[in-house]
């Protein structure tokens, strides 16, 4: 599944970035790599664009377009113990 | 070293970098105190704080770098941070020192772009900013343990208190004394091959560093990859061998850059923090409810309700104290000064003309106020992340929503606020968007139009007819505003969509010394900048109001009040009121005999079939410069005085009764709306052409804009005049 598919309070593990270039690298530079744990925080009004997410302890916006191009792991079990 | 500083004269430099929020405009701030100057670095559009700062006997100078995540950079205004650090701007020579601001609470993303600077093999010291915050959120740092893995020193400070500084400043004296030592270089594959290249090269490339090929091999696409290729240092198949070369096409360089980089990072984490798990329930109280969808969404109309209020209303008393001010520096003036052009020029030029740039320094004080403390708290991300939806229907992103919303109270600040827009393409959309907004110099204008030619009737049972009009008025800003900025992003500013990739920092509370200084450097930029065209301006239509003055006109007028004063049949009072009487004549015959009335005649047949005549078209040329000035004009054109407002009656009267050669009445509906549709669309403000040259650094896009909006009134006004 894509970052842009969880629900609020959902986790996840980044386990890919479609996209080449300057919005891969941005993304990488902020910390959104192979591995790293995202969760999903809130989703806008109307419509759900942009959304924001837990990077690591911290918090990020970005689009949905931009979202859909990270795809995770659903850390399910991870997010229901804690 | 101190020698060859005293003899080249020239402060040493210590460069303040980091990520944004990490305190880093508050600790530049709080180092620098009010001894601080703003510019634009030549070509883009960013700003160059600089500050001084006293270490030991030393007197230093400081350079605030825009807050950034890495030093990629794909456009000339990332390459900024690059630039000062290799000490290729304004041949300044690369900074002396490197202070390198980081955020405790977040230590992994701010470690990215510090080992990148770090690599650059400049001295750097690296101040650990909200490391008491990071304390209560049971985050433990060892500034020894990271700055042995670091090779720098590291200093925990806290940016908006003076006592905090002090370990940091001696750190910088020492380090101004120190050699570097060897650094790490965390990608060394790609150090290596840039190395290659580099050697090669004749030995004059001193403008160009290896950091130059090393990011034009991580970033392809970039400003430096674009920049080497200009100077023919490299060409593209020699950047695609390499990057083939170092990653077998399995993935980006880039992506190679952030995996070793991230690695070392994650281990140095480990080594140098410790995290205790602790509850912080008021911050999250806070969190959870302004992010609530209903009470944050209530919240956030409330602020805006506020700030709207605030600019528009709280900022009149203190206009009209400035207006009084310049109206009683004029008199008194006038008063010492013989009559006469010099003091016309004083008065009316100068003074009036100055007067009318200082007039929206408190609408700017006001909204900046309120723009830096919900930026400091940390509220602003938050407001944009609201309005983005919204705002990308008009072709804007969400952090366009306070620039134009303040722009209905007026431009000047709204553009000046469009530099919280990180994305070029989303910021100039805005500028270009916001002087279409109904601000407060169009009101008076608007009043004065529609109580003159639109009848006080109630239309559909409960609408008035004359508001019915304004609220028309308003709508065709916002929809002309809305409209511009789709174009913009279709034609204009083509390229991809920018993201909207943005940090929501933790609230804090904001530092006031540093929010002051913020407010100070505001209104200083706008009075230097603004006020030196405006000036020039008002002095240039003083001009065209006041000359040529025929002495044969004067005297006839001067002949009549002296017969007035003789005649021994006429009360005093009468006497007054006609010599009053003469006084407006005369001014207003002296008006079509000047270079602003001749120029309205000849000018006049462009706007004929918009159904003006030589008084209107005079009256909108000499309102280019401050739209609001028409009714003066019109009212010293029409024999009422220069004084003449908005509510003036006899304003009025004469309007609606004025007649052309043909004896048929000048002003119909048509003709009125039109020129209603003229003055909303055309960008009649002075201030707001200076300030939009000052925020794009160059004359190509106001004057882009001038052209438009003047010619989308033009045609506006003349849809108008045929249709109704």
């Amino acid at each position: 599944m894509t970052l842009d598919q969880l629900k609020p309070g959902q986790s996840a593990v980044i386990s890919k970035i479609a996209e080449s270039g300057p919005l891969a690298q941005r993304l990488m530079a902020l910390g959104l790599l192979e591995g790293t744990d995202v969760q999903m925080l809130r989703r806008a009004l109307f419509g759900g664009d942009p959304l924001e997410i837990d990077v690591m302890g911290y918090a990020l916006s970005l689009r949905q377009s931009e979202a859909s191009q990270i795809t995770v792991i659903d850390t399910q079990d991870s997010y229901q113990s804690s | 070293m101190n020698d060859v500083t005293h003899q080249r004269n020239v402060l040493r430099t210590i460069a303040v970098v980091g990520n944004p929020n990490t305190g880093k405009s508050t600790l530049f701030n709080n180092l620098t105190g009010l001894q601080q100057k703003t510019a634009n670095y030549p070509g883009v559009t960013v700003e160059k704080h600089t500050g001084k700062l006293l270490l030991e006997d030393e007197e230093t100078t400081l350079i605030d770098l825009p807050g950034a995540y890495s030093l990629a950079a794909y456009s000339p205004d990332e390459m900024v941070c690059a630039d000062i650090l290799l000490g290729r701007i304004e041949n300044a020579g690369p900074p002396d020192a490197v202070m390198v601001v980081i955020d405790a609470t977040n230590l992994r993303r701010n470690l990215f772009m510090a080992t990148q600077i770090i690599e650059l093999g400049l001295p750097v010291v690296v101040a650990l900013a909200m490391n008491d915050l990071a304390e209560k959120k049971g985050i433990l740092i060892d500034p020894d343990r990271l700055g042995e893995k670091l090779g720098v020193k590291v200093i925990p400070i806290i940016p908006g208190e003076s006592k905090s500084t002090n370990e940091l400043k001696k750190s910088l004296i020492s380090l101004l004394k120190e050699n570097v030592t060897q650094r790490e270089y965390l990608v060394p594959e790609v150090r290596e091959a840039a190395l290659k290249i580099y050697k090669k090269l004749p030995n004059d490339q001193n403008q160009t560093n290896v950091f130059d090929f090393e990011r034009a091999i991580i970033d392809a696409g970039g400003a430096a990859e674009k920049r080497l290729l200009e100077q023919k240092l490299i060409n593209l198949d020699q950047l695609e061998a390499i990057r083939l070369n170092l990653t077998q096409a399995s993935t980006s360089v880039a992506a190679l850059e952030a995996r070793a980089r991230y690695k070392w990072i994650d281990n140095v984490v480990n080594y140098s923090q410790t995290r205790k798990e602790i509850n912080s329930g008021f911050t999250d109280l806070i969190e959870r409810v302004t992010s609530h969808s209903l009470f944050g969404s209530l919240l956030f109309l409330t602020i805006m309700a506020t700030v709207f209020q605030a600019v528009f209303a709280w900022a009149s008393p203190m206009m009209d104290l400035i207006d009084g001010a310049t109206a009683s520096l004029s008199t008194i003036v006038s008063a010492y000064l013989p009559e006469g052009a010099l003091s016309s020029l004083i008065t009316d030029g100068i003074i009036a003309g100055v007067g009318s740039v200082i007039i929206f320094l408190p609408q700017i004080l006001i909204l900046f106020a309120f723009i830096i403390f919900l930026e400091d708290s940390g509220y602003m991300a938050r407001a944009a992340f609201l309005m983005d939806p919204l705002m990308r229907a008009c072709g804007l992103s969400g952090q366009s929503f306070i620039p134009m919303l303040s722009s209905f109270a007026c431009a000047v600040p709204g553009i000046m606020a469009t530099r919280v827009i990180p994305s070029r393409r989303d910021r100039f959309a805005t500028m270009i968007a916001a002087p279409f907004m109904t601000c407060s110099a169009r009101l008076p204008v608007y009043a004065l139009l529609i109580a003159a030619f639109i009848p006080n009737e109630t239309v559909f049972g409960i609408f008035n007819m004359q508001g019915l009009t304004l609220f028309g008025l308003y709508m065709l800003g916002i929809f002309g505003g809305i409209f511009t900025a789709l174009m913009m992003k279709r034609f204009a500013l083509k390229g991809p969509t920018p993201s909207f990739l943005i940090e929501i920092p933790p609230y804090r509370l904001p530092n006031i010394k540093s929010m002051v200084i913020k407010l100070i450097d505001r209104a200083k930029i706008f009075i230097r900048r603004a006020g030196t065209v405006i000036f020039t301006v008002a002095v240039v239509i003083w001009g065209l109001v006041y000359f040529p003055r025929p002495e044969v006109l004067i005297n006839e007028f001067e002949a009549e009040r002296t017969e007035i004063i003789n005649s021994s049949s006429l009360e005093e009072n009468q006497i007054n009121s006609m010599i009053a009487a003469i006084d407006d004549a005369e001014s207003a015959a002296l008006m079509e005999q000047s270079y602003l009335g001749r120029a309205g005649k000849l000018i006049q047949p462009v706007f004929s079939p918009l159904g003006w005549d030589w008084k209107i078209t005079a009256g909108v040329i000499a309102s280019f410069p401050a739209r609001e000035v028409v009714i003066a004009v019109l009212g010293t054109i029409y024999s009422v005085g220069a004084d003449a407002d908005e509510t003036d009656s006899r304003l009025l009267t004469r309007l609606k009764s004025a007649q052309d050669s043909n004896g048929q009445p000048v002003f119909n509906t048509g003709m009125a709306v039109g020129l209603m549709i003229f003055f909303a669309f055309c960008l009649q403000c002075m201030a707001t052409v200076a300030v939009m040259r000052r925020e794009t650094n160059g004359w190509k896009w106001p004057i882009a804009a001038w052209f438009y909006m003047t010619g989308l009134g033009y045609f506006g006004a003349l849809l108008a005049n045929q249709l109704i």
